[in-house]
């Protein structure tokens, strides 16, 4: 029962409170370019789960049972970084054989993710933070699906502002910047709900 | 007459050889000077948000991840137009990443021996300048068809460029959200000399102020480049 009661608040925490995008700024550039289209935004968001949650279990992996029994803790940053660039090669190659819908859905997002700072910041925080292996496989998701969420929403007033009459030094990036501020002012509101 | 002609160009030949001093001095202020304003890092090309929103807490936060920042970006994209006609060309995305992986592991022990508080300031973002977008932009538009020269200056000058602006958000965050420049009393120093108690903004510091301020002065740079083109 405690484990799930810590396996919740591990979830809500990393969807809600310190939202990824919003509070931790991590995936900026993706949040800010994918994010015109709900659709879109959609076939980002599931491709950033999957391609973090793997991530992050591969680099756990890895520094656990290859860096630091070597004491080559050192080269966590490159290490984790080729991890990654292989593993988004990896799962294009695989997803292609086995389901081609899923490939088209996602396809052109998965390159895209390599240059996505979430995915080395997720796997950097769960090793610099000493994790258990299931809190870090929830710290992957909801970090993952925090950051899914903040792109809808961000996708959803973002097809209502098309309409808005803006001014004109203000439109492209500028109003993004500042409605994803106001966004973050609102999760502001779950501030203090979970202690980690 | 066929002689001749040959003559004359290898002799244009020899002057171009010749001038390239001049011409590459003013070319090489030209790379270093795009980096300043034209395609100013942030402004003109929307790359590298994430670090910049999230260590400009502070003045000193924003200096500190902008000379980082810089000297990654110069030592890569020397090192990565050295090796230019090395690299095969299937390969040069994760080539140009181990490079800029090797410099960005170069600083961040650096600064762990040297200056372990603004190390623990910007945390992970140190590491994460791997994944900054302007880095690998870079490597991959400037540095991997141009000379060393110039891209040491065109990295210098972008490089530059992001301080700039990592100073200037840093500090505005700074100023009205803390009262305080480079930790110096500013604006509580001066409702101090009138007998009042600065009420800070905190939202500028918290991620709120980080985006809208980004905003705006993403806008404010439009502005100004607007009047700068309706002036020409």
């Amino acid at each position: 029962m405690d484990n799930v009661i810590e396996i919740l608040l591990i979830l809500v925490s990393t969807i809600f409170v310190t939202n990824f995008v919003l509070a931790r700024f991590l995936g900026i550039c993706p949040f800010l370019g994918v994010s015109a289209k709900i659709e879109t935004s959609i076939g980002m968001g599931m491709a950033v789960v999957f391609v973090i949650t793997l991530a992050a279990l591969c680099s756990w992996l890895i520094e656990m049972f290859v860096l630091v029994p070597f004491d080559l803790v050192y080269l966590r940053t490159i290490v984790f970084i080729l991890v990654i660039a292989t593993l988004v090669q990896f799962v294009e190659m695989v997803i292609r054989k086995t389901s081609p819908a899923l490939y088209n859905a996602l396809g052109i997002f998965l390159p895209l993710i390599t240059t996505n700072c979430a995915v080395l910041g997720v796997a950097l925080l769960v090793v610099q933070k000493e994790m258990d292996f299931f809190p870090m496989l929830f710290f992957a998701v909801g970090a993952s699906v925090g950051f899914t969420v903040a792109l809808l929403l961000m996708a959803g007033i973002r097809e209502q502002t098309v309409h808005a009459r803006i001014p004109k030094v203000l439109q492209g990036t500028p109003i993004s910047l500042v409605t994803a501020g106001l966004m973050s002012l609102a999760f502001l509101g779950f501030a203090g709900l979970v202690k980690i | 007459m066929a002689d001749r002609e040959m003559m004359s160009s290898e002799i244009a030949d020899v002057q171009t050889a010749s001038t390239p001093s001049l011409l590459n001095l003013k070319e090489i202020a030209g790379d270093f000077v795009r980096g300043l304003w034209e395609e100013i890092p942030l402004f003109r090309l929307v790359l590298g948000m994430c670090p910049t929103l999230a260590v400009t807490t502070s003045a000193t936060n924003g200096v500190g991840m902008g000379i980082a920042t810089a000297f990654v970006l110069t030592s890569s994209n020397i090192m990565i137009s050295i090796l230019r006609k090395i690299i095969p060309d299937m390969i040069r995305i994760p080539a140009f990443i181990i490079v800029i992986a090797s410099f960005v592991t170069i600083t961040d022990l650096m600064m762990a021996a040297f200056t372990p508080e603004l190390h623990h300031a910007l945390g992970i973002f140190i590491p994460l300048i791997v994944v900054n977008c302007i880095v690998l932009a870079r490597a991959e538009a400037f540095a991997s068809k141009n000379t060393i020269i110039r891209s040491a200056a065109d990295g210098l000058g972008m490089g530059i460029g992001f301080t700039l602006v990592l100073i200037l958000l840093g500090s505005t965050r700074e100023i009205l959200g803390n009262g305080t420049w480079f930790d110096m009393p500013v604006l509580t120093g001066i409702m101090e000399l009138f007998n009042y108690e600065y009420q800070p903004m905190i939202v500028m510091i918290l991620p709120p102020g980080a985006f809208i301020g980004l905003g705006l002065f993403v806008a404010l740079a439009n502005k100004i480049e607007e009047r700068r083109k309706g002036k020409k």
